[in-house]
């Protein structure tokens, strides 16, 4: 069978898996629409709340992000891992002891006030939108990539599956599924990985191959790659180029926004027991450590591999991946120096960076662009970050039912991210802002009904983000995480931790940490652009790590605003101790 | 009782969190560079923290923190008891 025959085939059978799952385990309460009725085993959440956290972006950008950024990528892998150690100390048990459904339940309940309930939905809202937009157009990527169908087909194809399994089936449905593409998405991954980490360092272990020597050679890989890459004249592999503070700052607005992601907080609801939601966080680190540490091994792997297959290639003989991805737009070669050969070094080989092609063919066949060479530099070469380890499997010349593997691994992380994130959208809409605040009076037969309603509406809305895909995704991603750290994180925190907090003070915080951290980040990334330098960064931090300084400023303001209103009601009081006993 | 128990669990977290900023935040940051001139295998040791060691003990951290929440957890549910019985 050919590469696409087995993609259709791998594709087909996970996706009807997925279904038999749903069908299998549909919701009939509230309580199991909200939080799988609490009988989840910690293993089962684990694996779950890895593939709810591990989306399109850990997938299929990390690794190829991080190939291009060398050690300043690290700041995703710490990150994305770190806020795990948060969660499980400082949040996941205290929250399971509350025993509510959702995470604006327990800002509203802790701060006694509607009003702290509502701040709090709109972060999330705004949050888990920002997120599904990025999912959609993963799967978007892989279906015309590898189906060749048309993009809009893809995202509505993959509308109806989630559809299908979110809203029968709610947090069950979603937790086991979930589990299902867990197994599918790291298999997808380390196979290639382990593939290539044999073919290249003979080491069967690619956490370990990526620090080995490469094959019949005495030469490290990474040394090799340090020397590589400063000869095309970009940064050492293994050096870093940001600034100590804003690497700071980047991984721990990523750690502490990772904590305060209400998708992955109400995962913990779902265990019966406070311990449990303690192993279960050690568990779903465990799994996701076993992508994270992989990813790296990728890159490296993945960097080497792609300057060894095309520099000073003639582009007629350039191997077949590198003219499939032209042709869907994310590769494009302009012939500088017209010898025909494919040229790769540092800087941009476009003006505009991105490619606009015309219909029009060149000299040697490659595909034309409107915008002129960047003749600042000799680089010929634009690649998108976003395929690398899509292309990976290709690039290493690894057989067809491989490449189709990591196509069904990528949906899966795609598909299991979105579920989820309409989950909470839904559990907030249908469950803070109507049960609890503008319609009280409602049966739980009638909220589980506006539960399913807008978790459609959800979907739909998502689908609309892949379909007509906004500009801004890569931009708002910051937005966030940094949105998390800044609103969220302290509020739980100091709910668990500081009892003299009202809600005075609790809402003052949320309010500032989400007004300045926007501000920061609406300036440089929307309003001026051309300013986004560390020259006109406050104290040289990033606006993606912008999230960490809004945090401090609502921990400070919380607590001074604190001081000059009452002391919360005795009964606060009380929650608080009971949520702190075991 | 229950004030000896929180005491206990806030001088656990206290002492897990500081390993887990040493970890991340000073080997795989601000003493990266530091520690990039010593070499295991075909890794900087600066390096090496940044995309490999300080994932291996978040995972440590958190089932230390488990094992060690159990045993909290369960002398204080027999010293409960035991009050009760009394």
């Amino acid at each position: 069978m050919d590469t696409q025959s087995l993609t259709y085939l791998f594709v087909g059978l996970s996706f009807s898996l997925y279904i038999g799952i749903a069908i299998w385990s549909r919701a009939s309460s509230t309580n199991d629409f909200y939080i799988a009725g609490k009988g989840v085993h910690p293993i089962a959440n684990g694996m779950a709340t890895a593939a709810d956290w591990m989306s399109a972006a850990s997938f299929i950008s990390m690794a190829g992000l991080i190939a291009f950024l060398g050690k300043d990528g690290s700041v995703y892998l710490m990150g994305w891992t770190g806020g795990y150690v948060l969660l499980a100390l400082l949040l996941a048990p205290y929250l399971r002891k509350f025993g509510q459904y959702t995470v604006p339940d327990f800002i509203g309940t802790r701060y006694y006030s509607n009003l702290a309930r509502l701040v709090a939905v709109i972060c999330l809202i705004f949050i888990s939108f920002t997120y599904v937009a990025g999912q959609m157009r993963g799967v978007g990527i892989v279906f015309s990539r590898f189906l060749e169908v048309d993009i809009n087909l893809g995202v509505i194809i993959g509308m109806c599956i989630v559809f299908f399994y979110a809203v029968l089936g709610g947090m069950k449905g979603i937790t086991y599924t979930q589990v299902a593409q867990y197994c599918v998405l790291i298999f997808a991954y380390l196979v290639p990985a382990i593939f290539i980490s044999i073919l290249m360092t003979g080491n069967p272990i690619p956490q370990l191959g990526f620090g080995d020597t490469l094959v019949n050679t005495d030469t490290y890989l990474l040394d090799k790659l340090d020397k590589v890459t400063v000869d095309l004249g970009f940064n050492a592999y293994t050096e870093n180029t940001k600034t100590n503070i804003d690497i700071f700052c980047i991984t721990a607005a990523l750690m502490f926004g990772t904590a305060g992601l209400p998708h992955v907080i109400v995962r913990f609801f779902t265990v019966p027991k406070v311990s449990d939601a303690r192993k279960s966080a050690g568990y779903a680190l465990v799994f996701i450590a076993i992508l994270y540490s992989t990813a790296p091994a990728v890159s490296a792997f993945a960097r080497m591999n792609f300057i060894d297959s095309v520099q000073e290639v003639n582009y007629q003989e350039a191997p077949s991946w590198f003219r499939n991805w032209e042709n869907i737009g994310l590769i494009a070669w302009k012939d500088k120096n017209e010898d025909g050969l494919i040229q790769y070094s540092a800087g941009n080989a476009l003006e505009g960076i991105k490619p606009d092609f015309s219909n029009e063919k060149g000299v040697s066949g490659e595909r034309v662009t409107i915008n002129d060479p960047d003749m600042t530099n000799n680089n010929e070469v634009y690649i998108d970050r976003d395929i690398m380890v899509l292309a990976n499997p290709e690039i290493a010349r690894l057989p067809g039912w491989v490449v189709a593997l990591v196509a069904a691994g990528a949906l899966a992380a795609a598909l299991s991210t979105a579920a989820g994130l309409l989950l909470v959208i839904s559990a907030s809409i249908s469950h803070d802002l109507l049960k609890k605040m503008f319609m009280p009076k409602i049966t739980e037969k009638q909220e589980l009904f506006y539960a399913r309603c807008s978790a459609a509406v959800a979907i739909l809305i998502a689908g609309l983000f892949g379909i007509y895909p906004p500009g801004f995704v890569a931009q708002v991603v910051a937005f966030a995480f940094g949105l998390a750290a800044a609103t969220i994180f302290p509020a739980l925190l100091m709910g668990i931790f500081y009892k003299r907090l009202n809600k005075e003070g609790a809402i003052a915080g949320m309010i500032s940490g989400l007004v300045i951290t926007s501000a920061y980040i609406i300036n440089f990334k929307f309003l001026n652009i051309d300013l986004n330098s560390s020259e006109y960064w406050f104290l040289g931090i990033s606006p993606e790590g912008f999230g960490f300084i809004g945090m401090i400023l609502n921990f400070c303001i919380a607590i001074l605003v604190s001081f000059f209103y009452a002391r919360p009601p005795k009964n606060v009081y009380l929650m608080v101790d009971q949520i702190r006993e075991p | 009782m229950y004030k000896d128990y929180w005491r206990s669990n806030l001088k656990i977290l206290s002492i897990l969190l500081t390993v887990w900023f040493l970890v991340s935040f000073g080997f795989g940051i601000i003493f990266s560079d530091f520690l990039d001139q010593f070499k295991i295998g075909g890794f900087k040791i600066g390096f090496w923290f940044a995309q490999q060691g300080s994932i291996y003990f978040f995972v440590f951290l958190i089932f230390i923190y488990v094992y060690l929440m159990n045993k909290l957890d369960k002398s204080y549910k027999e010293k409960m008891n035991k009050n009760k019985s009394d």
